[in-house]
């Protein structure tokens, strides 16, 4: 292999991988979110490297911050809001510094493909006084992993590796290299560095500030950030995806690019300014560098051209350079041969078989103020279930259903709906609220024993490590009791009315109440498949009971009834046989094929 | 193909096997000597919702997003998905359907209406339409799990990529045992293309 490249059409987050891989990195930890989590499933395969799943991603930065503390080669990664869950240990880690290299793998979401937000974190970057780089494609995206840690350990620094979606699930040709092994030296006692109590913090703060004086010399002279010569009349100021958005649309004008973004090299991108007849700041997002730049008193033009809002895109930024009299015209190919075909709605749905749908259904009987929370479980929030009422962050279900049923009365059934995996993230601290506040809500955990939403991952209930270790795995009910919890019930969501009793019975009551919904999911760790189910079409009165479930299994058919109704069917090889419309059918007219 | 690069977006529902399609195209085109970009979306949008693929080759290919009306072919795996991708088509590209409709559970409720023919409604429009009924031809071929090579095929006849890189990689890629029958689909998706 020595001499021939291995070259290999990589994704953004499987490049990260091999980056870790090849810069020796040891330690590696991280909670799941969209667009990252390709990242420790990849890097949990190669020898050498120990992966983990944290419960949230503030326990996955802190474990990394000890590996690298004990002088391991580290990477923690998360998507973007993750890193507001993780923001309190990364603001002072800034002030410790590390031992071993230290990247914090930030991947954003413009556009919101998976989200419930697209703040840019660019800005945590500056906020906690780090380094950032930015790749622009998978090849970079490998690159810039090791020279992150390198950065990190010339300057003691964390250093935060921003991705977004378009470089995460993107794919590129990679050239890749091999493993170089960096030996672990241990923890030194080092009390001014890493005990910050306010005496020693407070130098460390002036070590910050000298590291970003270091920072600012480094950031004009590192090839990460390179001018390239193109037409002198339009100079552009670019990195991450928007540069090739810009190279697409603009491939011969002067280029800026900037891979290493904080600090920005104010001097050069001033010098470049000097060289052209314009320049134009092309970034997603917030004006992160424009205002920067501006704030230099060198003349730029962007977010007047550029949106601020959702993904950035090609076509949008060559309407907008036209729209700013930067272009000239759109040509014939720009505009649309046709419309975009009209606003059918395909919103993504629970899978047929589910076993959200049931307690749902249920749920949906009992008129209460639902405050919900973020998984596969908040898709009941869309039509047909309309089952829950709120979707903020992870773990905001349980102390906002606190807050509501705290101020309304007369006190209707206030009901919190949790996933397993987002219970255990960020749910046992409010549950602590509400039995030490004296709550009344009842609060569901949707335990459907994985992390769904994301792909699959195990998580501290299922039993199982990311290495593919057995371990223990946490009893949702004793954690409730052990928590402080009287009132704990479990329901098998499959089984309809035995869940609706439940329900019935555990809203009425007084003081809080956990109900644990144990369904597995039917499509992760493995598909679940049963006997599939068939509408008696002659029988069916059309009523829509089963159509109203919204599994994607069951539709309108061609055949009416008398009076004109629908009658509804079932694509056998869409349905799993979990019999919950059998069991909600009014007439009894769905049964077990064959 | 402008500027050298060729750019080919896939459509579909979640679940239909839109991405382990690109995936091969992708491979195939690096394996003819490319540079190749390709981009979907993953997450969310994956439960049954809208899925769509870009694949981008040539020699030097920057964005890894199709600007819209500058595919030079749309593979759509459904109807509708059809209807809704084909302003990415670019002046006289090609527009490839697979004659399936996936209704979703909102029109069951009347919240939404599935398109009245689609494949008509985009013939109308003056598109390059290859409409092919791949499930009644995979299933004559003995599975129905065959469509996507088919459809693969098919979709190749408009590339010129390499002929044995193609059977290399679908082999590599689908299900141990399932080879040769989805190899032969692939040349049946040829066929079909040429008709
Ligand atoms: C702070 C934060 N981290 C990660 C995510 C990404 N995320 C959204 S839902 C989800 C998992 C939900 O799993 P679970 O609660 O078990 O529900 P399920 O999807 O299995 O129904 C994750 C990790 C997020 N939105 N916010």
């Amino acid at each position: 292999m020595d001499r021939e490249k291995v070259r290999v059409l990589l994704s953004g987050n499987e490049a990260v991988a091999h980056g870790a891989r090849e810069a020796g990195v040891q330690l590696a930890t991280a909670y799941p979110g969209t667009p990252s989590t390709e990242i420790l499933e990849n890097l949990a395969k190669f020898p050498g490297v120990y992966a983990q799943w944290s419960p949230n991603e503030k326990v996955a930065f802190e474990v990394g911050m000890g590996g690298s503390m004990a002088g391991a080669r580290t990477l923690v990664a998360m998507k973007h809001v993750g890193v507001n869950v993780a923001a309190d240990p990364l603001m002072t880690f800034s002030y410790t510094g590390i031992k071993g290299g230290f990247v914090l793998v930030s991947a954003d979401d413009p556009g919101m493909h998976s989200s419930q937000n697209e703040q840019d974190n660019r800005f945590y970057a500056k906020f906690a006084k780090i380094p950032m780089l930015e790749p622009s494609d998978s090849q970079e995206a490998k690159d810039f992993v090791g020279i992150a840690l390198d950065i990190s350990e010339r300057f003691d620094t964390p250093v935060l590796l921003r991705l977004t979606t378009r470089i995460s699930h993107s794919k590129g040709i990679v050239e890749l290299g091999s493993r170089k092994e960096y030996p672990v030296s241990g923890f030194d006692r080092n009390v001014t560095k890493y005990v910050m109590m306010p005496i020693y913090a407070r130098k460390r703060h002036e070590v910050v500030e000298e590291r970003m004086e270091k920072l600012r010399k480094f950031t004009e002279e590192t090839p990460l950030n390179r001018v390239e010569e193109g037409d002198r009349s339009l100079g552009v100021v670019a990195g991450g995806i928007s540069y090739n958005y810009a190279k697409e649309v603009l491939p011969d004008a002067s280029y800026l690019k900037v891979g290493f973004s904080n600090p920005l090299p104010i001097q050069r991108i001033e010098k470049f300014a000097r060289s052209v007849d314009q320049l134009l700041v092309i970034e997603e997002l917030e004006p992160f560098m424009e205002e920067q730049i501006r704030g230099a008193g060198i003349h730029c033009r962007g977010k007047e051209f550029v949106p601020n809002q959702g993904e950035l895109t090609p076509e949008k930024l060559k309407e907008g350079l036209v729209r700013a009299s930067i272009l000239s015209g759109l040509t014939k190919e720009d505009l649309t041969v046709q419309k975009a075909g009209g606003g059918f709605p395909r919103p993504p749905v629970l899978c047929p078989g589910c076993a959200h749908r049931g307690l749902y259904c249920a749920l949906n009987k009992l008129k209460a103020d639902v405050l919900g929370d973020i998984g596969c479980y908040t898709l009941a929030a869309l039509p047909p279930l309309e089952a829950l009422h709120s979707c903020i962050c992870m773990g905001a279900s349980i102390g906002n259903a606190i807050g509501v049923e705290r101020v309304v009365n007369p006190k209707a059934p206030v009901v919190a709906v949790i996933g397993d995996s987002t219970f255990l993230h960020s749910g046992m601290t409010p549950l602590l609220d509400a039995v030490y506040n004296k709550s009344n809500i009842t609060v569901i955990i949707m335990d459907n024993r994985i992390t769904a939403m994301t792909g699959g991952q195990h998580h501290p209930a299922t039993g199982n490590t990311l290495m593919g270790e057995k371990t223990k795995a946490v009893d949702f009910w004793a954690l409730s009791k052990a928590l402080g919890v009287d009132q704990v019930f479990t329901v098998d969501p499959y089984d309809y009315n035995a869940t609706l009793e439940t329900l019935k019975r555990a809203v009425i009551l007084p003081g809080l109440k956990v109900v644990i919904s144990r369904g597995p999911c039917v499509i992760f760790p493995k598909k679940v498949r049963g006997k599939p189910y068939r509408i008696n079409l002659e029988e069916c009165n059309g009523c829509g009971a089963c159509l109203r479930l919204g599994c994607p299994a069951i539709s309108a058919s061609e055949e009416r009834t008398d009076k004109g109704l629908a009658k509804a069917i079932i694509d056998e090889s869409l349905c799993t046989g979990c019999d919950l419309c059998a069991q909600i059918c009014p007439i009894d007219v769905i049964e077990a094929v064959g | 193909m402008k500027n050298g690069v060729m750019n080919v977006l896939i459509v579909g529902v979640g679940g239909q096997g839109v991405i382990l399609a690109s995936e091969i195209l992708a491979q195939v085109a690096v394996n003819s000597g490319h540079d190749v970009k390709k981009s979907e979306v993953h997450g969310m949008a994956q439960r049954g919702g809208v899925v769509s693929s870009h694949v981008r080759f040539g020699k030097k290919v920057y964005s890894p997003l199709i600007p819209r009306g500058q595919a030079d072919v749309v593979l759509a795996f459904e109807e509708a998905e059809a209807l809704r991708w084909a302003y990415y088509i670019k002046e006289n590209g090609r527009l490839i359907v697979n004659r399936q409709k996936i209704v979703p559970p909102i029109v069951a409720t009347k919240k939404g209406s599935y398109p009245e023919d689609p494949v008509g409604q985009l013939k109308k429009a003056g598109n390059n339409v290859l409409a092919i009924d791949a499930i009644s031809i995979a299933k004559d071929l003995g599975n129905t799990r065959l469509v996507n090579t088919l459809l693969l095929g098919a979709l190749s006849s408009f590339l010129s990529l390499k002929d044995e890189e193609w059977g290399r990689i679908i082999r590599v890629r689908v299900p141990k045992g399932t080879e040769g029958a989805n190899l032969n689909a692939f040349e049946k998706g040829r066929e079909v293309a040429w008709v």
